[in-house]
């Protein structure tokens, strides 16, 4: 501690008064987002299991419904998620090295990746709804549609796509959320209030981001990459 | 910890071999390896996560607690797929006793 009054002190680094230094406040801000990280590990599990159990059972559907996913938009959604990434790790550093403007931007462009993602996304669930295979909803696969999903039964197809919408959907909500609190960072970010000394939001919002995007990594070759392209 | 701060390029050569993984998965998937184009796809996966883990998310720099609130997580998760597979896929080693069908019981 400095010889300076304690609110002036908080003003200047961001210190909350429960916390004895800068070190330990920030040692909590970690300690909490990756709790909360570690309950969504649980969360997300608990549908990957779910898939795993699933998967196994009607192997022939779920690679039949694979089949009716475009694996371009897949791989494309990809590269865009971890390009996200970069530019969140990229923000996080520029809040490191006090640099306001880089910092701003690269809130900016993460946010762009991110729409870009869930454009993409968007149009993927459009062309659903065309093909007639939205479970419960609208499931009338027909033709070529039809062909692919018919082999591993239509009723097990129409699983697979339960767990397409479920676990994409999960995360789209995660990104959509996600990208509230980038929205956050840049309006506090444009004020300055973020420094070399204090910039934990930031980081905290990346652990976040990070994550959705470490969910998206399995996601893209349990749904998209089952067997039998060849 | 943030007291490190990462080299641009570090981040960089990340990104590019993240990019090259997802290449590599997604070619993967067009050659038929039997059963290890499920071990393939989910042993890159794995290394992403690990890359993003370690480099994006900075937890080589980051202190034992959270390390081992990381491992605990994913040591809970295996937990959760290991008992859940193990019963369904041993489900049918033992089939239940005829006398545990569903018909209805009869009443002397």
């Amino acid at each position: 501690m400095s010889d300076a009054p304690a609110h002036l002190e908080a003003e200047h680094t961001g210190l909350a008064h429960q916390f004895e230094d800068l070190e330990q406040q920030q040692e909590s801000d970690f300690l909490g987002i990756w709790l909360f990280l570690v309950t969504e590990i649980m969360f997300f599990g608990g549908l990957f299991a779910a898939y795993a159990i699933y998967r196994w059972l009607y192997f022939a559907a779920f690679e039949g419904g694979s089949h009716i996913l475009d694996i371009r938009l897949g791989a494309a959604n990809t590269v865009v998620l971890l390009g996200s990434s970069l530019t969140m790790a990229l923000s996080v550093r520029s809040a490191q090295t006090g640099n306001r403007r880089a910092l701003v931007y690269f809130l900016i462009a993460t946010m762009i990746l991110g729409g870009v993602f869930l454009g993409v996304k968007a149009y993927e669930y459009n062309q659903k709804f065309v093909e007639h295979i939205v479970p419960g909803l609208d499931w009338a696969p027909e033709g070529e549609v039809l062909a692919h999903l018919a082999p591993g039964g239509l009723q097990h197809a129409q699983l697979y796509f339960f767990f397409y919408f479920a676990m994409t959907g999960l995360h789209a909500i995660h990104m959509v959320i996600g990208m509230g609190l980038l929205l956050w960072l840049v309006i506090r970010g444009r004020k300055g209030a973020f420094t070399p000394h204090y910039f934990a939001p930031v980081e905290v919002v990346g652990l976040y981001w990070h994550f959705v995007d470490i969910v998206w990594i399995f996601l893209f070759p349990l749904l998209y990459l089952i067997g039998g392209r060849y | 910890m943030s007291h490190t701060i990462v080299p641009q390029k570090t981040y960089l050569y990340i990104f590019f071999s993240l990019i090259g993984l997802t290449l590599l998965t997604t070619g993967v998937a067009f050659i038929d390896l039997g059963p290890f184009n499920t071990v393939a796809a989910l042993v890159i996966a794995f290394t992403k996560m690990m890359l993003v883990i370690m480099f994006f998310m900075n937890v080589r720099n980051s202190s034992g607690l959270i390390r081992i609130i990381i491992v605990a997580a994913f040591f809970w998760f295996a937990l959760l797929i290991a008992f859940t597979m193990s019963d369904y896929r041993t489900r049918t080693w033992t089939p239940a006793p005829e006398s545990w069908s569903s018909a209805p019981p009869t009443h002397p």
